[in-house]
């Protein structure tokens, strides 16, 4: 069973990475839409996929969080990327399985998924 | 809504739009009395009489941008529908506290679902407010406070995608057990 000794030793070995001023300006964000449309469209495993792909490959700089119903509930799961400096990306009809490949080619890779954007799924 | 779990993110979600800075969430499980039990309980501004009356309502809502708002109504129609029912106590500058139940082995009773994961989304959406999240089963509990959590912590925050993952983990495997019962019936 995990015990919280193991949040400790997390938390020794995030301290240098995420307290830092230079973080949060090149922090990018991923937000997911958790209103009651995005989580009865299946938000949350989204929202979990993405949580876990960037703490597994230990990806700095990067938050995980959620915003609300932005207003195209027929799109939910719907995930915002906003990277410093770049327009924001909007992802569509997201689900589990696309999220690897939107943290590999988009927050690392710098490139978004294009087709996953609303741009092409109105297209 | 396909699990009870979504249904609980959706209405402490209410909580942090009211302004809420500690959520309490409890599952209650007591199998000698078929009950299933969950509650969100919120510091937040609360509701004024008028709110309150017309909550439930789905063609109420205090948002300006569209007429209708489905948490509340839908979470009233899970626990009527599995044979249990909806309160809601609120008091302006107090909180609020929703309760629903819920009849255990009621056919129409929804899974539970992740409830672990559900509390760490909110915690995680949320690194700067508080949340307790209790699980009562049978007389065994498990309790989760993140007050206790952020001194641990140390100035790192709950957002973290590593403390994120560990605490979905973490509270997976110590309520597992106690959140099947659920199930046994």
């Amino acid at each position: 069973m995990k015990s919280l000794e193991e949040l400790a030793a997390i938390r020794d070995r995030m301290k240098n990475i995420v307290n830092t001023r230079e973080a949060d300006e090149n922090n990018i964000r991923i937000a997911v839409g958790m209103a009651t449309c995005g989580i009865a469209a299946g938000a949350r495993p989204v929202l979990n996929a993405f949580t876990e792909e960037v703490a597994r490959r230990e990806i700095p700089h990067v938050t995980v969080t959620q915003t609300g119903c932005i207003g195209i509930c027929q799109y939910e799961p719907v995930v915002e990327v906003f990277a410093p400096g770049k327009d924001k990306v909007t992802y569509v009809k997201m689900t589990p399985e696309k999220v690897a490949r939107v943290v590999s080619e988009h927050i690392l890779g710098g490139v978004p998924v294009a087709e996953y954007t609303i741009g092409a799924a109105q297209r | 809504m396909q699990e009870l779990s979504m249904n609980l993110l959706d209405i402490a979600q209410n909580s942090v739009a009211a302004g809420s800075t500690l959520t309490e969430l409890t599952v209650r499980i007591d199998t000698a009395r078929r009950a299933l039990t969950l509650v969100i309980a919120d510091n937040g501004k609360g509701m004024s009489e008028e709110t309150l009356r017309r909550v439930t309502d789905p063609f109420y809502t205090t948002r300006t941008t569209r007429k209708v708002g489905l948490g509340i109504p839908l979470f009233r129609e899970a626990a009527e529908t599995a044979g249990g029912g909806l309160t809601i106590e609120s008091k302006v500058g107090v909180g609020t506290t929703v309760s629903a139940t819920f009849t255990l082995g009621n056919i129409d009773l929804p899974p539970l679902g992740d409830v672990a994961g559900t509390v760490v989304n909110l915690v995680q959406c949320n690194p700067e407010l508080d949340f307790v999240f209790r699980v009562e089963s049978d007389g065994e509990a498990f309790c989760m406070d993140t007050r206790e959590l952020r001194e641990m912590l140390d100035g790192v925050p709950l957002s973290t995608p590593q403390v994120a993952l560990f605490l979905r983990e973490y509270l997976a495997e110590h309520t597992e057990n106690l959140l099947k019962r659920s199930n046994l019936i």
